[in-house]
């Protein structure tokens, strides 16, 4: 363990690390700009200057850029000394020449890295008085914006953008002090990660576009411990509330989940909260079709009357709601009479839980999908459905190039140094893909097949490895790309299987299962991934163990054997065909519906609820690696609007359901969970109770402690300072008073340290930089694998083939569009995809498509007109097909479809076509 | 011992000054009959001033929000369509505020000043939380010249990228020269 | 007729010792003004006399109340025992030769005594209101007193020894040529200061310490029970002027005028002069106080104690 002195004072540190981590791993302070813990070091801020004395008597020592600078034992350093503090305030002082005048009208102000810094350095006057150069801003589209006047030119966000991220389309334009950063020309961002460039920008350039459209400061906002909704990867996220509306929502560190970023869908969809669809009041539907609105009083009645003794019940659960929702609803109207309310993934998401309960293989954490050196993909396009462990595999395919570093001696973090010596060397990533994706630019290999070949090859391939049966008819072209990829993964140390729900298709994530189990022989490092495409599918299917389908409860109402049908959070009408959900409900006399938002169910509801949304309650989803996470309000919920167990455990209170009248608080009903479903025991433990004091017996605040304006927020409405709202479900208060820094952190609402006050004052809270937080890792993994096995059924099915005139329907996602809830947020809206079907070129070419043409496609009864992608990693007889865009009907993986060219179809305006609008900041 | 008696001294010194304050003239002024003379810049009720060319000089920027001590301004942010940052509404309970200046102080855009008014009284304490519209006056204030946007870089209509004061024209990215 | 005579007296008496203290508290105001500079309350009445009344009409009307968390028989019976005794220290003052209560022949100690009991007044505000600062002040009070009323006691004991004699009638005679104020000078330093601690006046009110303690030992007091504590402190002001002019300025004697006049002038000048010093001098810390009491006054009055006793010792045997 070297030792090093700073300042007169020795350190025991750790080694292998450059200098700027070690001392911010101290504590001490250091400003610095390029540097970021996920990005390492490319020393071109001259920000971070120590000075290096050669042993204890050398006085002159040199300047040292602590960030390119290793750590060796004996080390002597001045941070404090004169010398080097002179320079680091000529540095900044040089950075700041050209810094605009416009803090008060910047969206980072207050949470600017570099504020934090010209503080730190002591660059307080600006001496500077000639011309400053400025720069004509771009729009980025709807999400981001840009303000070039800003730039420190650290070139972080290229970094992040194109190196990190992948991106292609942001860049350093210009030489010397004409440098630019940002796109060839106007035109939204094409990565789907580009939102983090908000929190990696150390200033104002870019900024979050919906905030500073309704903006707040840091300091004003009330924020909460929560978890991203918009799919099952479960981010942590910190949303920040000012009003009673939703402003923002900043990543929240989590090691194992997702580390510094989001993906877009994250960071802006949660906007949905705020949406003019949300429904706020419960209504009674009259015979005009129109709804009666009702007071909580008469709504709790009603729905207690519609559920009470004598009445037949079923309820549909939700894969968006939490799981203490479902299972309240599953408790409430009986397991058997519980239906769980997926989609067509349903099956695939009941044989991912299967598979991580009895696959024998662990799912794998951030940090061992970043450490994997061969990634085999199994028909998820995770860029899409799980986007967070997609920027995780852009990280992956460096593992060859860091051996490469180590090798020749050049430190991991030395980032410049060790992408000269990757150049475009990839650590393996295999593709087998029913579509081409966004990971195509890393994949050492794409195949595209179709879902049934997918789990052909998963199976041939586990054979391959040394398990299952093996796939016996498969051509000979086929066995030697097999062979091929076997060959690979044998070589592989920490190989990574990653498979989903994405292609609706059992048998695909079973051939994951048996491919992971065979590469599980020969390295106990394997991990797998399977995505999920929501924030709870995987809650759900752990809790369902008595599968009901829609079908079989539509069959019950049309033997008249129902009288109330309780749908909580689920529009019906995303999840089965439209002729399925309308037999249903033309079925039942009763249907309550419980949402969040106005749904085409809820048109349909004979009484409709609303419920509080992740922004105003809390509850516990389990994320698709089986760790269930706790998320709390940011907005204090109103009486109104509670959570849908809420509603439920008052009527069962009103019913006289004795056993589950109690449970009207979270911590009573998590307990009851675990009683009921032992799978779930963990939940309980996800985040600390309602009973947690700091320790000075005080809640957490959610409340920065400058938090201004409380006697004039209201005042408009009352002069008499209202009590702030109590919060008896957690252990979190809607106020400022309460501990901050030494939380368990599945209670940390924001991270603030006195001087940081962006979120870089993140390393405070790390036990060291980059590393986890002091407060634990939040979330508790309720999956623990033992010895694995195959699947019960792995029937092999049959290779496909195309057919004449009639395409294979083949599920595809979007990343902004296939989420409902994040759909209904406004700046995700403007970037909704355009309906379209993706065609293999071969067979475009069979229909004589132009790239003009349209198609009407048509299965059953209903037909779809939109324009035609032309994409070659579509096999040939498939149809690649966007699941779940608004107005889009529900088909299914395996639907037969006709399709007919429509020529000269006027194809709406493309999204990322909108180059020439300019937008003012 | 000798600090004892000089210390003592002092006191009986101070004794006799202040006996001696008996024949002198009260410094009080007998408001509300009397008026004192209250300076220009006397701390009083704030006011909203609008820059030189009429256009109100709040940017909403929350600083005097956050200078507070007694937390009685709130406003929010809103974005106009000529790009200026405006407050949707400004509200302070002047029954809280304590009159402090620090508003006027943390204000970068010399919106917030502070005016000689510091007598309000109402009979319905609600009379006391004032509006955008009950703070803002037609005028400059005590800065005649000073506008905000002629001096930070943001673009708003009228005031293009380098046409602030000290800005140089934008860069032109195509450009190679030195 | 003599019972109805002593009635009316010490009617007269009780209705003296409480008016005066309530007029005491504006006719301070005004006398602390004039020294200020300022002009101190003249609105209601004419000079603002009629405040007395107005601020008793105030503490009448207000709730009383007595929080949840104090002690409640102790905290109600606190304020009553500052008053109770120091208006029985009133009973042994000698206003004119034949105008007192009763003559004790220990009057001395039993005003003495009075003023001890005082002590627990504070003292038990302080505990029974169960807050910090209440328990300071109190803690504070009872050290203050414990120690400020050992000289209180030996300061006096020069005086009984030229008199030889705890009367106070038999103290004022003794002065009818020279005042003990002449002869006791040290005695009369130490007893002014004491008197100033003994009824925590400025600049000894450390128990009250607004700057600290927010009110010290009645921090959660209000209505009628803090006016008790305002009464009794203005009353033993005026008790201690009143002990001042008695052991030290004569008493009632003085030439010309009658001696019920004689001795109001004489206590209205001491409490002037208490109210001059509360003007004037600011209020020591609480460690400078203890450390004056013990190290300065204590061997002060013992000096003057031994000296008197030798000077009384050497007179009595005759002289030279």
């Amino acid at each position: 363990m070297p030792q090093i002195t700073i300042d007169g004072k020795s350190f025991d540190v750790q080694a292998g690390g450059n200098l700027l981590e070690v001392v911010l791993g101290l504590g001490l302070d250091l400003p610095y700009f390029c540097w970021h813990p996920a990005m390492g070091s490319v020393g071109s801020c001259r920000q971070c200057a120590m000075v290096q004395f050669q042993n204890a008597e050398d006085e002159r020592g040199r300047i040292v850029m602590a960030c390119m600078t290793p750590v060796t034992d004996g080390m002597h350093l001045s941070l404090s000394g004169e010398r080097a503090r002179d320079f680091r305030a000529d540095v900044i002082e040089a950075l700041m020449v050209n810094h605009p005048h416009d803090c008060p009208v910047c969206a980072e102000g207050g949470e600017c890295h570099l504020q934090d810094m010209t503080v730190m350095s002591g660059h307080r006057e600006r001496r500077y008085d000639g011309l400053k150069n400025t720069h004509v801003n771009q729009y980025l589209g709807p999400l981001i914006n840009h303000e070039m006047n800003r730039c420190i030119a650290c070139y972080r966000c290229v970094r992040y953008y194109q190196d990190y991220a992948g991106g292609t389309d942001l860049a350093v334009l210009g030489a010397h002090d004409h440098v630019y950063f940002g796109r060839h020309q106007d035109g939204v961002l094409e990565s789907e990660f580009a939102g983090n460039l908000v929190e990696v920008c150390p200033t104002g350039v870019f900024t979050d576009k919906s905030l500073v459209h309704d903006y707040t400061r840091k300091w004003d906002l009330q924020s909460s411990p929560s978890v991203c909704v918009g799919c099952g990867v479960g981010c942590n996220t910190a949303p920040g509330e000012r009003y009673g509306r939703l402003k923002r929502i900043h990543n929240r560190y989590h090691e194992e989940v997702n580390g510094y970023f989001l993906c877009d869908r994250g960071r802006f969809g949660g906007n949905f909260v705020n949406s003019d669809i949300r429904l706020t009041r419960s209504g009674q539907q009259q015979a005009d079709n129109t709804f009666v609105a009702l007071s909580r009083e008469a709504a709790l009645a009603k729905l207690a009357q519609s559920c009470g003794a004598g009445q037949r019940i079923a309820g549909i659960g939700s894969p968006r709601a939490s799981l203490e929702s479902n299972w309240m609803l599953q408790a409430f109207v009986g397991a058997t009479q519980f239906c769980a309310g997926f989609g067509p993934e349903g099956a695939a998401v009941r044989a991912i839980a299967s598979a991580l309960k009895g696959g024998g293989v662990p799912s794998a954490t951030l940090q061992e999908i970043e450490a994997a050196d061969a990634v085999i993909i199994l028909g998820e396009d995770v860029t899409q459905t799980a986007a967070r462990v997609a920027l995780a595999l852009r990280q992956t395919v460096r593992n060859k190039g860091l051996e490469k570093a180590a090798a020749m001696g050049v430190a991991i973090w030395q980032d410049a140094a060790v992408r000269n010596i990757t150049q475009n060397d990839c650590s393996p990533l295999i593709q087998l893909m029913t579509a081409s994706t966004r990971l195509g630019d890393i994949a050492q290999e794409t195949i595209a097949l179709s879902p049934d070949d997918i789990a052909r090859y998963g199976f041939a391939l586990a054979h391959a490895l040394g398990t299952g049966s093996g796939v016996t008819d498969m051509s000979a072209a086929d066995q030697t790309r097999v062979e091929a990829i076997a060959a690979i993964l044998r070589d592989a140390k920490r190989p990574l299987v990653i498979s989903g729900s994405g292609c609706q298709s059992e048998s695909v994530v079973n051939a994951a299962r048996a491919l992971a189990l065979a590469l599980q022989q020969q390295s106990e490092l394997t991990r797998v991934v399977y995505a999920v495409p929501e924030s709870n599918s995987l809650g759900l299917a752990l809790l369902d163990d008595h599968p009901v389908s829609l079908r079989e409860l539509s069959e019950q109402a049309q033997r008249g054997e129902l009288d109330t049908l309780v749908v909580v959070e689920n529009d019906l009408y995303r999840r089965a065909p439209t002729d399925v959900v309308e037999t249903l409900l033309n079925a039942v006399p009763n249907i309550v519906v419980m949402d969040l938002i106005e749904t085409n169910t809820i048109e349909r509801a004979s009484l409709a609820l609303p419920v509080a949304s992740f922004a105003e309650c809390e509850g516990t989803l389990v994320n698709a690696e089986g760790r269930a996470q706790r998320y709390f309000p940011a907005i204090a919920g109103k009486p109104d609007q509670p959570p849908a167990w809420s509603w439920l455990a008052d009527a069962a209170a009103a019913s006289g359901r004795q056993a589950l009248a109690g449970l009207n608080h979270i911590d009573a009903l998590l307990q009851a969970i675990a009683a009921d479903k032992p799978v779930f025991a963990g939940a309980a433990e996800a985040a600390p109770g309602a009973g947690y004091r700091d320790r000075i017996g005080l809640k957490v605040a959610r409340q920065p402690a400058r938090y201004s304006g409380r006697t004039a927020m209201y005042a408009d409405k009352t002069l008499h300072e209202p009590k702030t709202t109590a919060d008896e479900q957690s252990g979190l208060a809607f106020s400022m008073e309460g501990d901050n820094q030494s939380l368990p952190s599945a209670l940390q609402p924001f991270v603030w340290e006195p001087g940081w006050n962006s979120n870089q004052s993140l390393h405070k809270f790390q036990t060291e930089v980059g590393g986890a937080m002091r407060g634990g890792n939040a979330g508790v993994r309720l999956i623990h694998p033992h010895d694995g096995t195959l699947a019960d059924a792995t029937a092999l099915p049959a290779a496909f083939s195309p057919r004449d005139a009639v395409w294979w329907v083949t599920p595809q996602y979007r990343l902004f569009g296939s989420d409902e809830l994040s759909a209904q947020s406004a700046s995700v809206a403007e970037l909704i995809a355009r309906p379209q079907v993706s065609l293999s070129p071969a067979d475009a070419a069979r229909l004589n498509l132009t790239p003009h043409d349209g198609v009407a496609v048509s299965v059953g009864d209903r037909t779809v007109k939109c324009r035609v992608n032309q994409d070659a990693g579509v096999p040939e007889g498939t149809v690649g097909f966007i699941q779940g865009l608004p107005g889009n009907p529900v088909w299914a993986s395996g639907e037969q479809a006709t399709l007919e060219r429509l020529p000269d179809f006027a194809r709406p305006p493309e999204v990322l076509a909108r180059d020439s609008e300019v937008a003012h900041g | 011992m000798r600090d004892l008696f000089v210390s003592l001294w002092s006191q009986l010194e101070t004794i006799w000054r202040v006996l001696g304050h008996t024949f002198s003239k009260a410094e009080t002024i007998q408001y509300p009959e009397q008026k004192p003379y209250l300076a220009p810049r006397y701390r009083g009720r704030i006011v909203l001033t609008k820059d030189p060319d009429g256009e109100e000089r709040c940017v909403a920027c929350n600083l005097c929000a956050v200078a507070c001590p007694v937390g009685c301004i709130a406003l929010q942010q809103g974005v106009r369509e000529d790009g200026r940052w405006y407050p949707e509404f400004f509200r302070i309970n002047f029954s809280r505020c304590i009159l402090c200046g620090m508003c006027e102080e943390a204000c970068p855009t010399y919106a917030i000043q502070l005016t000689p008014d510091f007598e309000m009284c109402e009979y319905e304490r609600t009379s006391l939380v004032y509006e955008k519209e009950h703070l803002m006056i037609d005028g400059p204030g005590k800065y005649h010249d000073y506008n905000f946007y002629r001096v930070a870089g943001l673009e708003v209509a009228g005031k293009k990228k380098g046409e602030a004061e000290n800005e140089a024209a934008p860069v032109d990215v195509r450009s190679l020269m030195p | 007729m003599a019972e109805l005579k002593i009635i009316g007296l010490l009617l007269l008496l009780l209705g003296g010792a409480v008016g005066g203290a309530a007029v005491m508290t504006w006719f301070e105001r005004r006398v602390l003004g004039i020294w200020q500079d300022r002009l101190g309350p003249n609105r209601v009445g004419p000079f603002g006399i009629v405040l007395v009344a107005a601020d008793m009409l105030k503490l009448l009307g207000k709730h009383d109340w007595v929080p949840p968390f104090a002690d409640r028989p102790v905290f109600i019976f606190a304020p009553t025992a500052i008053v109770v005794a120091m208006l029985l220290g009133f009973a042994v003052v000698p206003y004119a030769p034949n105008v007192m209560v009763i003559d004790m022949n220990i009057g001395l100690l039993f005003f003495l005594g009075m003023t001890s009991i005082a002590v627990y007044s504070v003292l038990l505000g302080g505990l029974a209101s169960h807050n910090k600062y209440s328990l300071l002040g109190g803690l504070r009070s009872a050290a203050q007193m414990v120690s400020y009323e050992v000289f209180m006691g030996l300061s006096l004991m020069g005086v009984v020894m030229l008199t030889g004699s705890f009367s106070l009638i038999d103290i004022v005679l003794a002065q009818e040529d020279l005042w003990f104020a002449v002869t006791q000078p040290l005695g009369l330093f130490v007893f002014v200061i004491a008197g100033l601690a003994e009824s925590h006046r400025l600049p000894f009110d450390l128990p009250e310490a607004e700057h600290e303690l927010t009110a010290g030992f009645h921090t959660e007091y209000g209505g009628m029970k803090f006016a008790m504590f305002m009464l009794g402190e203005y009353l033993g002001l005026i008790l201690i002027s009143c002990m001042i002019t008695t052991l030290f300025l004569g008493g009632w004697q003085g030439p010309w005028l009658p001696p019920l006049v004689w001795f109001p002038i004489k206590t209205l000048a001491v409490i002037l002069f208490f109210i001059l010093l509360r003007a004037a001098i600011p209020r020591p810390r609480y460690d400078q106080l203890m450390s004056l009491g013990w190290k300065v006054m204590l061997p002060i009055t013992l000096i003057n104690l031994v000296v008197t006793g030798g000077v009384a010792l050497w007179l009595s045997e005759g002289g030279f």
